[in-house]
């Protein structure tokens, strides 16, 4: 009961902070600084889910949001495109024809719909592949990141089609409302804040329902679980494709804040670099992989502005502290001082 | 005939390269189940070891030849310490490792840029090394067959330790079963160390022969190092034979894949054809029995 | 109900050459408290492994009519095969009861999945009575005696509605008390279903075993009442030397 009550406060305080607080205290452009980080924080629930739940270390995230965001841009493009529905970049680069596998996207509720499933399809045609096979451990954190290294590469060499290494670039509208708008851009990070809380209501139901106590019986004891009648496999499914499709709806809100998706933000780095702030705020917590998220890119937006060379020297700092002395994250110092304040 | 013969070749190179960097790393992870991701960064510091010491010794072929040995020292010096201070502590928890070394290779990148700059540097290919090789049936470049060369040596030099000598055995022993080894009484962290060593140094090896291929500088590894772990993936672990089969096998693939397409094309489908293939084999081409659960 | 046995003909198990479990032939009525005996190396547990599909192997195991060889791990378990592990292995950071209601619940839909558990089965709730846990059902399993883990363990076996239960040598480790209360248990909860117990423990064996199968070298020696099998020459033969005394 007294975790149900933790949770609810967490989410009233999130909902001020996100929707009260950041808006009426930040200018413009902190506001949709912020928007970009609630992006990433959106990733990181469903790192969390994968990973600190589920014990799949998925070193590839940058696929599923890379997939939701191209998803996404392309959808701008086209709808920039004006009369001839030829996407600028196209004319420079291309034969200044539009291929066949853009046309989908001009419709906003294909779009939209192949914002979740795409991503969720990757994931399940190669979590079904692994999983069922008995890929995991090391493994399968190899070939999720040997996804994103595929993944990138392949956009890189398609200039003509998706940007290659610019990538997409320069959308004025979202679903008919110029860009340049200041208030349009607020209500993007309105649209990015809801998101994550409704992001995290579903971690929330999954945690405590009974698919999240199986969930962590498979992370501890996959075969144990195999001795109880279930398919491991499908458990672990369930989780990894809910991560990615979380991972594709952060990639597509990510489009419109930040103006820009290119190969460099899918590839191997950013996919890893996902991964810090949840292990920061406690990879098995509810709240703490979206609020390390947030921690970690404020933290490296503030520092490697001044400082670029000691921010790297920083990351890979916490990277090697955190996860080696402190494996649930700060929320490890949380729990014990509650313990300590319990035990008084 | 000819076209074909080339492609041939550049399997067979890149396949050579893939080795090098994966062997240590096949090593490492067969062993302790870690997964090393400054494996790359080892690399890179062969690389440069490559780099310095033809600033120090003006002749090319000279400076080459010392900077293998000297590669190995210098990426297994690294390994060893990385060892001690890091892995040894987390032995039951072997995916943070891999978190935990991916830091450690930020770190280790940074160092680079700071020391010898972002740009990249150039290693000057001795002579006997720059032009190409006339095989009877085809041209091919003298670095790109030194290399294989030198992958050839590098894994005969492995299967060596491994079955002649009483540290190969110990090695074998605690990849099959570390307790028993354990209790039958190998050190087995003497042997970690040992292993570290050799498998970092392999690295630093495969770092020097990188130089003869294109520039050097600190992401030199990484682009790599996640081709080196499909190999190992590929090639399971606790057999080299494994990862020999699985080096040349992508290396070729890549290589005649790209043939009909293009390099990007080439490197998705390897991968897919890595996860089609781990369907029928999910442990690798070759992995030791082991029984785990009960 | 009648159809509920387990019936093995020659189950052979083979690693690289070397073959574990050599032709077994056995057949395990329902209500019978059957043991497992044989040194060492034996293959009983290898027998259990390619019951459960652990193992592969050839021959037959007949759960009634219906052929467990070559399935999978997951459908012999639906089918009601189930089976604990030398070492006790429970999901440590759950609760009792969590344990208890995910070993209850392989058939659950997803819609169920989904939910919070709103209240504790019935047959949960029967189940912590039987295996003697009600009063530490609340508590993570990590923190229990290793007897009480073992009782969890055959708690699961019981909400997950297994007929057949293979336990692997569950009094290992145990104190004389847990021991004799372990033999009642099974004795309870053996009435109505097929157990078959494997065991190194002789006296443990002699109290509470209804029959008994000797397993040496990968091919069954003797099979018989406990009297039956300690009279045996052949029995006796291989147990001499070794640390357990048949005949004693
Ligand atoms: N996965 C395996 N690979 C090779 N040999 C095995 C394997 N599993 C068991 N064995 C061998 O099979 C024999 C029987 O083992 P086991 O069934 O554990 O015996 P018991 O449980 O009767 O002590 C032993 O000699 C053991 O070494
Ligand atoms: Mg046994």
């Amino acid at each position: 009961m007294r975790r149900e009550l933790g949770a609810l406060i967490g989410f009233a305080v999130g909902a001020l902070a996100l929707l009260v607080l950041a808006p009426a205290l930040l200018s413009d452009f902190r506001l949709s600084l912020l928007g970009k980080f609630v992006c990433y924080a959106i990733v990181a629930v469903g790192i969390g889910l994968a990973w600190g739940r589920g014990g799949m270390l998925t070193l590839g995230q940058g696929v599923f949001f890379g997939l939701g965001a191209y998803v996404m841009a392309m959808h701008l493009k086209l709808a920039d495109a004006g009369p001839s529905g030829v996407p600028d970049f196209m004319k420079l680069y291309g034969s200044g024809e539009v291929p066949g596998w853009w046309e989908p996207f001009r419709s906003p509720v294909v779009t939209v719909i192949g914002v979740i499933a795409i991503p969720s399809l990757v994931a399940l045609g190669l979590g079904a592949a692994v999983f069922r096979r008995r890929v995991r451990g090391a493994y399968f954190a190899i070939l999720s990141q040997a996804l994103a290294a595929a993944f990138a590469i392949l956009l890189v060499g398609q200039h003509a089609t998706i940007g290659g290494t610019n990538g997409l670039n320069g959308f004025r509208s979202f679903f008919g409302f110029a860009l340049y708008d200041p208030v349009n851009k607020r209500m993007l990070f309105y649209i990015a804040a809801s998101t994550l809380l409704v992001v995290l209501a579903i971690a929330w139901q999954l945690y405590r329902s009974r698919f999240g106590e199986l969930l962590m019986a498979v992370r501890d004891q996959e075969e144990r679980v195999r001795f109880l009648g279930y398919d491991p496999a499908n458990i672990k499914i369930v989780a990894y494709v809910v991560a990615a499709a979380m991972a594709g709806v952060a990639g597509a809100l990510f489009v419109p804040i930040v103006g820009i998706i290119s190969p460099a933000s899918v590839g191997v780095v950013p996919s890893i670099a996902f991964l810090i702030g949840v292990a920061i705020g406690g990879r098995s917590t509810l709240f703490g992989p979206a609020v390390g998220a947030i921690v970690v890119a404020w933290a490296q937006t503030t520092l490697s502005e001044s400082f670029p060379s000691f921010w790297i020297y920083f990351q890979g700092a916490l990277f090697l502290l955190v996860v080696a002395f402190l494996p649930s994250g700060l929320s490890t110092v949380a729990s014990l001082r509650r313990r300590t304040r319990e035990a008084t | 005939m000819d076209a074909v013969l080339g492609q041939l070749f550049a399997g067979l190179s890149l396949g050579s390269v893939l080795l090098l960097a994966a062997l240590g790393l096949a090593l490492t992870f067969g062993q302790m189940g870690v997964i090393n991701m400054a494996h790359g960064e080892f690399m890179m510091a062969g690389a440069y070891t490559a780099y310095v010491a033809q600033n120090v010794i003006a002749d090319a072929g000279v400076a080459l030849i010392l900077a293998i040995p000297l590669g190995f020292v210098v990426g297994g010096v690294m390994g060893v310490v990385l060892e001690a201070t890091l892995i040894r502590r987390m032995y039951l928890r072997p995916l943070d490792t891999l978190l935990v070394t991916w830091g450690v290779a930020l770190i280790l990148q940074q160092v680079a840029r700071d020391v010898f700059g972002a740009p990249n540097v150039d290693v000057r290919a001795p002579s006997w090394l720059s032009g190409s090789v006339d095989l009877g049936i085809t041209q091919v470049p003298a670095a790109r067959l030194f290399i294989l060369g030198l992958a050839v040596v590098a894994v005969t030099g492995l299967a060596l330790v491994l079955t002649k000598t009483a540290l190969g055995r110990r090695i074998r022993a605690v990849v099959q079963n570390r307790d028993l080894a354990e209790t039958a009484g190998v050190s087995t962290r003497a042997t970690d160390r040992l292993t570290f060593f050799i498998g970092s140094g392999l690295a630093g090896i495969a770092g020097v022969a990188l130089t003869l291929l294109g520039s050097t500088g600190p992401t030199l590894g990484s682009n790599y190092i996640v081709d080196a772990f499909l190999v190992v993936v590929a090639g399971g672990v606790g057999q080299i034979k494994g990862t020999v089969i699985a080096a040349f096998g992508l290396g070729l693939l890549q290589a005649g894949i790209e043939y009909s397409t293009t390099a990007s094309l080439a490197k998705v489908a390897v991968f897919a054809l890595v996860v089609v293939f781990l369907q029928a084999r999910p442990q690798g081409i070759f992995s030791v029995r082991t029984r785990s659960l009960a | 109900m009648n159809a509920d046995y387990l019936e093995l003909s020659d189950v052979r198990v083979t690693f690289d050459g070397f073959v574990a479990v050599d032709g077994v032939t056995m057949t395990v009525p329902r209500g019978d408290l059957r043991f497992l005996i044989g040194p060492n190396g034996a293959g009983k547990t290898t027998l259990v492994d390619a019951i459960t599909g652990l193992a592969p192997a050839t021959g037959s195991a007949l759960f009634g009519r219906t052929e467990l060889l070559g399935r999978k791990v997951h459908r012999i378990v639906r089918l009601g095969i189930g089976r604990t592990f030398q070492t006790a292995t429970v999901f440590e950071n759950l609760t009792v009861l969590q344990n208890l209601d995910i070993a209850a619940g392989a058939g659950r839909g997803p819609l169920t999945l989904l939910r919070r558990r709103s209240s504790v089965p019935a047959e949960v709730e029967e189940a912590l009575e039987t295996v003697g846990l009600v009063d530490v059902r609340d508590k993570p399993a990590g923190v229990l005696p290793h007897g009480q883990k073992q009782w969890l363990e055959i708690g699961m076996l019981i909400v997950q509605n297994a007929r057949v239960l293979l336990l692997d040598e569950p009094v290992a480790g145990m104190s004389a008390q847990e021991r004799a209360d372990t033999g009642e248990l099974l004795r309870r909860i053996g009435a109505e279903r097929t157990v078959v117990v494997v065991e190194h423990d002789m006296d443990f064996m002699r109290c509470f075993a209804d029959s008994v199968t000797v397993l040496h070298a990968g091919k069954v020696l003797s099979e018989g009442t406990v009297a039956q099998v300690q009279a045996d020459p052949r029995v006796q033969e291989v147990y001499l030397g070794t640390a357990a005394e048949v005949g004693a």
